[in-house]
């Protein structure tokens, strides 16, 4: 049986791409209601490991449950279960903010007024009332990303996952944002972010370091400062990066 | 097969917003049918034409009047020696030359053979080939003339009767127009599709959609089948121009056209998803479409008889749909016939595109990898 409190949990999850190992041996276990987030260099395998637990690319070897589906045996069922956003706009910048919400939401299988309660609750959400004829593309970065932040929680998903969801959004938008998910953890959403930013990374329940594509560091922003003896977390997140890196020259 | 719907909609939206497409879509064929009914006359007439008459004798400007007379001759100058002719044709004022000499007329009193010389600047063969059959043409009516008043019988001793079957005056719109059809559903459905797909890749929003509960056959039918509406009234507007433009008959049952059009249709834009399974950007799809069009125009028997092509390009052409394509448009507009006449051409066409769905849709993945 899969604990109904676990939401994501991974054994031995790897990646490879020819001879280049993206992700090594990761196991994880995520909990309900969880915001976590994933944290490593550019190259570190982020992203991989956030696109197999999508269903998007699949493990060479390893297994990962994600809200309770098995995201080998069944990649497309996993789809309806999350939302995903992306570091690149994933959205159609020609379509209106009203119209991308109303695609979205007919992908995810809502129809008539059910569609229509649900878009009108994520617009006043994510306060998007003025913005509906606007078109998608015309919009700063803070408010493209609460668009795709709306389109992707249409289907109400248990498990969220952002992949660096602010990059180039400016510093306000960043912490309305963060207020957001902290709003969405509160209801139950498990969240999982990847992102360069430490003042982003403390707000998360726990972090995971990653380094050339295994974890080295796992627990919360304070536990993993004490790893090394500080306080800061980006310290902590320098110093094992280098160490995990001497272990591998030497 | 529900979230066909919204992605159908919103592929409409998006096209009808999308300026570049629109143009490609509607302005390529009113430009194509214009250019190619106007432009291509593939029967040549008043070919500049320089006269040497060296007898200038009533005999001579009758047999000069006789070539102006058919047509293919516009007489632009009389020149005083043979060395002006070369010249005239050489420089390309002219490209025939007409000599008549000194003895034409005494010969032909006599009742020797009398010569007369029709330089023709062969470097552009079909011009050429219409004077050089014009010439031959006129010596041909002259002799005639000439031997049944000498003779005793009454009557020619053999005609010809030849009968221009389903396009009686010979007119080049009748061919080019709905040749034309078929060349401009390949192009645009092509380019279309392919472009559609790949744009998605380039703007990530690709990814976006991988990541939802869409299907890859809601993906692709979304897609592709704003585009067959596109097809059809891209279709009707060649029709309708080339009917009161061009004076082209629609003789057959227009509706049996529409119907083998819409496979015809089909497997283009199924081509289209392949070419874009093929390539990373807008730019490369562009490409790509143009490459697999240039052999369609050139090789199906749009403007050039496939039977002059050696026996490889006529292997070649048979393995573009638009070869049959055009049979079944040439035969049901010109000729008026139906299924009895075209079911192997039908038969063909829906292999087509039930091969090239397959292909596309073995080609194409909802993965990223």
């Amino acid at each position: 049986m899969i604990d109904s409190a676990v939401t994501v949990e991974t054994h031995h999850l790897t990646r490879r791409f020819g001879p280049i190992v993206a992700v090594r041996d990761l196991n994880l276990t995520i909990a309900k209601g969880e915001v976590f987030g994933l944290l490593g260099p550019n190259g570190s395998g982020k992203t991989t490991t956030i696109r197999m637990l999508c269903g998007l690319i699949a493990p060479s070897e390893g297994t990962a449950v994600v809200a309770g589906v098995d995201v080998v045996k069944s990649p497309d069922l996993i789809k309806e279960r999350i939302g995903y956003m992306s570091q690149r706009f994933g959205l159609y910048e020609d379509l209106t903010v009203a119209e991308n919400m109303d695609f979205f939401a007919g992908i995810y299988g809502l129809e008539g007024p059910g569609r229509r309660g649900r878009i009108a609750e994520v617009v006043s959400f994510l306060g998007l009332n003025r913005r509906l004829d606007q078109l998608a593309g015309t919009l700063s970065g803070g408010w493209k990303q609460r668009l795709g932040l709306a389109c992707a929680l249409m289907h109400r998903p248990p498990v969220l996952f952002l992949d660096e969801p602010t990059a180039g959004v400016d510093p306000a938008a960043r912490r309305g944002f963060w207020t957001t998910i902290s709003a969405l953890a509160e209801h139950g959403t498990t969240v999982i972010v990847t992102t360069h930013y430490m003042d982003e990374a403390v707000r998360c329940v726990r972090v995971g370091l990653m380094s050339q594509g295994h974890l080295i560091a796992l627990g919360t922003p304070d536990e993993v400062a004490r790893q090394v003896g500080g306080t800061d977390l980006e310290d902590a997140f320098i110093i094992l990066q280098e160490r995990d890196e001497g272990e591998q020259e030497g | 097969m529900r979230r066909f719907g919204p992605m159908f909609r919103k592929e409409f939206i998006q096209m009808r917003r999308d300026r570049l497409t629109l143009g490609i879509m509607v302005g390529i064929p009113v430009l194509q049918l214009l250019l190619f009914g106007f432009a291509i006359q593939t029967d040549v007439r008043h070919i500049p034409t320089v006269v040497v008459d060296e007898s200038r004798t009533p005999t001579s400007r009758e047999l000069i009047d006789a070539f102006e007379n058919t047509g293919n001759f516009r007489i632009i100058a009389h020149l005083n020696g043979r060395d002006a002719l070369d010249a005239w044709i050489a420089r390309g004022d002219a490209q025939a030359g007409i000599v008549v000499p000194h003895d034409f007329p005494r010969d032909l009193a006599r009742g020797t053979t009398a010569t007369i010389q029709v330089v023709v600047d062969a470097s552009d063969p079909l011009s050429s080939q219409a004077a050089l059959a014009a010439a031959a043409g006129v010596a041909q009516v002259r002799n005639l003339a000439i031997l049944s008043a000498a003779s005793s019988r009454g009557e020619l001793p053999l005609e010809a009767r030849i009968r221009p079957r389903y396009n009686p005056g010979l007119r080049s719109p009748n061919y080019i127009v709905p040749g034309l059809v078929g060349v401009i559903l390949t192009l645009t459905m092509i380019l279309v599709t392919a472009m559609a797909i790949v744009r998605e890749r380039e703007r990530g929003t690709l990814e976006q959609l991988i990541v939802t509960p869409i299907t890859k056959t809601e993906l692709m039918l979304g897609k592709i089948a704003p585009y067959i509406g596109v097809g059809v009234i891209q279709m009707t507007t060649v029709l309708l121009l080339g009917r009161f433009v061009f004076d082209v008959p629609l003789t057959g049952n227009v509706l049996l056209l529409y119907a083998i059009a819409f496979v015809f249709i089909i497997a283009s834009l199924a081509f289209g998803l392949f070419v874009s399974t093929l390539v990373r950007t807008q730019q490369q799809a562009m490409q790509a479409s143009f490459f697999f069009v240039l052999p369609n125009i050139l090789l199906s028997g749009f403007m050039f008889p496939r039977q002059a092509m050696p026996a490889v390009f006529q292997w070649i052409g048979a393995l573009l749909p638009l070869t049959h394509f055009l049979k079944v448009l040439r035969g049901i507009l010109l000729k008026g016939v139906g299924v009895a006449e075209l079911w192997k051409e039908m038969l063909i066409l829906l292999a087509f595109a039930a091969i090239l769905i397959a292909l596309s849709v073995r080609r194409f993945r909802k993965t990223l990898d």
